[in-house]
């Protein structure tokens, strides 16, 4: 039991950070453009893509990869978002959401058709390999890399909004772009980088994933829409909110798979449910 | 002036505002190719498309009339389809209680999700309605009535109140098209009756609504599950024309689906959901030998509307001749 219980916490912990590296960049997305950024799957998916690209075509490996993915989709997502998105930004917010899933639906298509359905293969690095006997459990390497890595960009992330001068631009955009552009600072600028941003720790969770989950086109078209509830149960647009409720509800679902399987997929729906009806605004969001 | 829900809604004999020739000409148009139709085109795609029309004018009473876009209304697709299939298959409901029983089910889903997902609005209302989505498919999918991903198979068309035997392809058409026009005519009816005009003025300032004294909440409610209805009654009818319900309905990329059409035919427009959903189905009847190809064209689609045109194609030719269609 304590056996299955540790490795179901551990899986728990990879799915929660995978949590919330995603929401943390519809959160960041979110805070800045008001947008729910629909590609944020495909362009999780992506970011997988690139690493094996590089391995591929390049010989370039997981290092590698961790740097230049989130670059090269960022670079991508903020193209997207130059030509089509800042056109939507006077216009209902819905249309952004809706831009956003036509986007989704044609990278999703484009890489279907390319690679098929089934997934590719992507080596675990050979310095993670292998892994520790803790006595109580066996702990994979990769999966602590994992584990830790992703928290790290976390923390990373919300100091740097939370704490550093960059940040309160940020912030203070968030709450009033027109005067924050009045003193002086380029807010359309910061809008384009932002979303570069959220877009690169989407493909950076897409490079940790790939020797985990294979890269596969399908691989965020469903994981995308638990990551939305995920938002929903934090509080959109609230950066802490995203990082615990992801590691969070990562460690409920995986308990829940100990203790009652047949509600593993739904736990955390059930749980949104429950927490609009107390908190309509999420557990760390503000009523609007 | 005051004025409680029952007291529209409950209107027998209402005038109706906002009904215009170019209404009434588009209508007969309608329904007349709709009637010589089978005798020119294959009667069962027809009947898709009209069960995915009637699935539109439900969602776009939403999007359309109280500005809140659904992510999730496969739900109400899926469940309804489920139950009219279980009812007629197991239980040997003939089709018209088997259409109540899974239309009935589509509401009662509707107030059970409407109620959690009405008190947040815009991209929340979308995510919140979305999730719920996901979470009736995994349901679906592991339910044991349902037949997980084999779904209900060989659903019996039966005979329609005893007489109407719907085995017989062109009978089985006339009967989905009264069934259409009955969900396209009781929309038409909400949307132009006063309950419809509250809606709307919800929709263009709702705090205003609410001190006017109109409790937006209860519209918003009403709104919802009567979407949820109409989006069932498709459902049920969608599920006894194919005599199959399966995983697909409930699949979210079915609640995409239906907004690409609506988008495409015209927000807010009344005969946009029916051209839209025309247009989709005709489309993905020409593209499926290309397999992902399809997603790729809807996504292209989508791209196209957004940027621009956000009318659609009902609304733009309604722009173009200065009506409202």
């Amino acid at each position: 039991m304590t056996q299955a219980l540790f490795g179901q916490l551990l899986i728990g912990l990879i799915n929660g950070a995978f949590y919330a590296l995603l929401s943390l960049g519809l959160s960041v997305i979110f805070g800045l453009l008001n947008i729910i950024n629909f590609t944020h799957g495909a362009q999780y998916m992506m970011g997988a893509f690139v690493a094996y690209f590089l391995l591929q075509w390049a010989g370039l490996g997981y290092w590698w990869a961790l740097l230049i993915a989130p670059i090269v989709v960022g670079i991508v997502g903020i193209v997207l978002e130059r030509t089509t998105l800042k056109r939507l930004y006077q216009l209902d917010h819905l249309y952004g959401l809706l831009l956003t899933f036509g986007f989704a639906l044609i990278i999703q298509g484009l890489f279907r058709h390319q690679y098929g359905s089934s997934g590719l293969p992507y080596a675990m690095p050979a310095e993670l390999a292998g892994g520790r006997n803790l006595g109580f459990m066996f702990l994979p390497n990769y999966r602590a890399w994992v584990i830790v890595f992703s928290l790290a960009v976390c923390l990373t992330t919300w100091y740097v909004i939370e704490r550093t001068r960059l940040g309160s631009y940020l912030r203070a955009a968030t709450e009033n772009p027109a005067l924050v552009q009045a003193f002086g600072i380029n807010v359309p600028r910061m809008i384009t980088l932002t979303y570069g941003f959220g877009v690169g720790l989407a493909a950076l969770a897409g490079v940790l994933a790939a020797p985990i989950y294979q890269v596969n086109p399908l691989m965020g078209a469903d994981l995308i829409i638990v990551v939305f509830a995920v938002v929903v149960i934090g509080g959109l647009g609230s950066i802490m909110g995203s990082i615990v409720t992801g590691f969070g509800l990562g460690v409920v679902e995986g308990f829940t798979k100990v203790f009652y399987p047949e509600a593993s997929n739904t736990v955390i729906f059930v749980i949104m449910a429950v927490v609009l009806l107390l908190r309509p605004a999420g557990l760390f969001g503000r009523a609007s | 002036m005051t004025a409680t829900s029952d007291q529209y809604v409950g209107a027998i004999l209402p005038t109706v505002p906002g009904v215009s020739t170019a209404h009434v000409v588009a209508f007969l148009v309608m329904t007349t190719a709709l009637v010589a139709a089978p005798f020119f085109v294959y009667p069962v795609f027809l009947m898709k498309a009209l069960c995915f029309a009637l699935f539109a004018c439900a969602f776009n009473l939403l999007i359309g009339y109280v500005g809140l876009l659904s992510f999730g209304h496969a739900i109400f697709l899926g469940s309804a389809g489920y139950g009219a299939a279980h009812s007629a298959k197991v239980w040997g409901f003939p089709p018209e209680l088997a259409i109540v029983f899974g239309t009935a089910a589509a509401a009662a889903l509707g107030v059970v999700v409407g109620a959690l997902a009405i008190r947040s609005k815009g991209i929340y209302f979308a995510n919140i309605t979305l999730a719920f989505a996901q979470m009736a498919y995994f349901f679906s999918l592991q339910a044991v009535f349902t037949g997980g991903e084999d779904g209900i198979q060989s659903v019996p068309r039966g005979t329609l109140l005893g007489t109407l035997d719907l085995r017989e392809t062109l009978t089985l058409y006339f009967v989905v098209l009264a069934i259409f026009l009955f969900g396209f005519l009781s929309i038409f009816r909400a949307i132009h009756s006063p309950f419809g005009q509250v809606l709307k003025a919800i929709r263009e300032n709702e705090p205003r609504a609410i001190s006017l004294g109109y409790r937006a909440e209860q519209y918003k409610l009403l709104a919802f599950v009567l979407s949820a209805t109409f989006a069932g009654l498709a459902g049920a009818t969608k599920a006894l024309v194919f005599q199959l319900a399966s995983l697909t309905d409930v699949h979210w990329t079915m609640s995409g689906e239906v907004v690409l059409m609506t988008l495409l035919g015209g927000l807010g427009t009344v005969f946009g959901p029916v051209v839209g959903a025309f247009i989709v189905v005709t489309l993905e009847n020409y593209l499926a030998q290309l397999g992902a190809w399809v997603t790729v064209v809807q996504g292209v689609i989508f791209v196209v509307c957004v940027l621009t045109f956000r009318r659609g194609v009902v609304g733009e030719l309604g722009h173009f001749l200065r009506k409202s269609l």
